[in-house]
């Protein structure tokens, strides 16, 4: 659909109004609607951030490359859903998500503020915790409950 | 009747109206985004796995000592009136209602409290007033988090903070929102200039039901995009930096108006109040819209037939899952409008209302 003000860009802010009984809708673009003051720049949509930045970047296809071995999803899917696929990936993704979490958050890619009353949970422990419980999901699927059983116990003994 | 039954009947605590500045501040809600520890991020959660994220979550979230009641609400097995009703109170979002697999919300009986279970991370945590006041929020969600963070191990970094499935939430794991109603902004053309300095804050503007959604009545939500390299703390105080201008321009506006455009601001309110007191068919949209008139005509004393409360009450009773809900039958779109424009005459014209 097209801005009804400029009828050139595509209309991404739709609006109802009432004007003297009447129900009004309006799509405009995010430009026009700027300019008649009806709406702010929304977040840039992560997909499209990460779209932006994996074509900015020149080292793109290494990026490509990238996947967690811990839960296997390759820094594509991330690109594609927005969504990563466990805590591993942001050392896994850490080269290309530096810059990303520096674009999303006015520079910054270092936390302040509060960590876990438990200070911070132990990261090798998170990985293993993280590893064991993708076995543990692969031994059920192909009914290895020997496994599973196993699996299960090593898990138990490293819960808090 | 179920919990949910029981709600619907009342007003919900951020619709309640009362607080400081509820003129113009509808609610304050912070939400923090955590996940666990040794579980992968939930697109890549077995089914098995997300079962038990649940069934971990749950069983603390019950042991919660919170000072009051909570209930716990299975949302993949309650039924899609139920889950409209809870979105509709801001209780849990659109994309949980909506969304697949496992996963719940437990519920304050007071409904200050949600907490929602494998929305976009395994947990959510929320808490939300009437009125503005943000270290009051921040102080109770800090200690809920903390209660729960004592039994649970949350996924951190060390340099990135609490690990969020989405990039954009890494780091403290805070939205803060806060739900303002800006008529006379709207109607003198000067929202842009509240616009501006929420741009240069680099917070979000939203509707009323938040991300995607329109701005429908006059309701705008200012929430942080920025959650990496502040503090809670920082970023409540950029809150409280922009609010009172905020507030200000608003309270400004509305002066202005009854100063200079009195007739033409009478003829809003009461044009308002005559539609909801006499149509036959009206959309949730168009309520809301009228509603917002009627609760500026409320503040500013031009109309005295009615209290904030019946208008605040209305503004939720009209939306589409509780009029169903009250109604106790499924209603189609046209048959839901000229009902609600019944429910409404009835609540305008009934003996409650002096």
């Amino acid at each position: 659909m097209l801005c009804q003000r400029c009828k050139k860009n595509t209309a991404t802010v739709h609006l109802t109004d009432i004007v003297k009984n009447e129900k009004r809708e309006r799509h405009l673009c995010e430009k026009c609607a700027a300019e008649e003051g009806v709406t702010v720049k929304q977040q840039v949509p992560i997909n499209e951030l990460l779209a932006n930045f994996v074509m900015e970047q020149s080292g793109a296809r290494e990026l490509a490359k990238l996947t967690c071995p811990e839960c296997g999803t390759s820094f594509l899917e991330f690109r594609n859903s927005g969504l990563l696929g466990c805590p591993s990936d942001y050392d896994a993704f850490a080269k290309a998500l530096v810059p990303l979490l520096e674009r999303a958050h006015e520079g910054a890619s270092q936390h302040k503020g509060k960590s876990p009353t438990r200070g911070g949970a132990d990261r090798e422990k998170q990985r293993q915790m993280t590893a064991l419980q993708r076995q543990l999901a692969e031994a059920v699927e192909k009914e290895d409950y020997e496994l599973a059983a196993d699996l299960r116990d090593r898990i138990k003994a490293l819960e808090p | 009747m179920s919990k949910i039954d029981e709600l619907a009947r009342k007003t919900g605590e951020w619709l309640r109206g009362g607080g400081p500045l509820s003129e113009v501040v509808i609610s304050t809600r912070i939400r923090l985004a955590r996940n666990l520890a040794g579980f992968p991020f939930l697109s890549r959660c077995t089914e098995q796995q997300r079962n038990d994220v649940q069934k971990l979550l749950k069983e603390q979230i019950e042991r919660l000592d919170l000072g009051q009641e909570l209930f716990y609400v299975d949302i993949d097995q309650a039924d899609e009136l139920d889950r409209l009703v809870l979105m509709e109170r801001q209780l849990i979002s659109r994309q949980h209602a909506e969304g697949e697999g496992s996963r719940g919300v437990g519920i304050s009986v007071s409904e200050t409290i949600a907490l929602m279970v494998n929305e976009e991370d395994h947990l959510r945590i929320q808490v939300l007033r009437s009125g503005l006041g943000l270290p009051e929020t921040w102080d109770e969600i800090d200690r809920i988090d903390d209660m729960l963070g004592a039994s649970l191990e949350y996924a951190y970094h060390q340099r990135y903070g609490y690990l969020t499935a989405c990039p954009t939430n890494v780091g403290t794991g805070i939205r803060v929102s806060v739900m303002l109603h800006l008529p006379a902004l709207k109607f003198t053309g000067q929202l842009d200039q509240v616009f501006q300095a929420a741009r240069d804050m680099r917070l979000a503007v939203r509707g009323l039901y938040g991300e995607g959604t329109e701005a429908v009545g006059d309701f705008y939500q200012l929430s942080n995009q920025t959650t990496l390299g502040k503090s809670e703390g920082q970023i409540i105080s950029e809150f409280e930096q922009i609010l009172p201008k905020v507030i200000d321009y608003e309270k400004q506006a509305r002066q202005a108006l009854l100063r200079d455009k009195l007739t033409s601001l009478d003829d809003k309110i009461w044009r308002a109040y005559g539609m909801l007191q006499y149509a036959r068919s009206v959309s949730s949209e168009e309520t809301l819209f009228l509603l917002s008139h009627l609760r500026m005509g409320v503040n500013l004393g031009r109309i005295d037939q009615l209290s904030l409360k019946t208008v605040n009450e209305l503004m939720l009773s009209t939306q589409p899952g509780h009029l169903q809900k009250l109604r106790g039958e499924r209603l189609a779109g046209e048959q839901r409008d000229a009902i609600r424009a019944e429910y409404i005459r009835q609540r305008l014209h009934g003996p409650s209302e002096n």
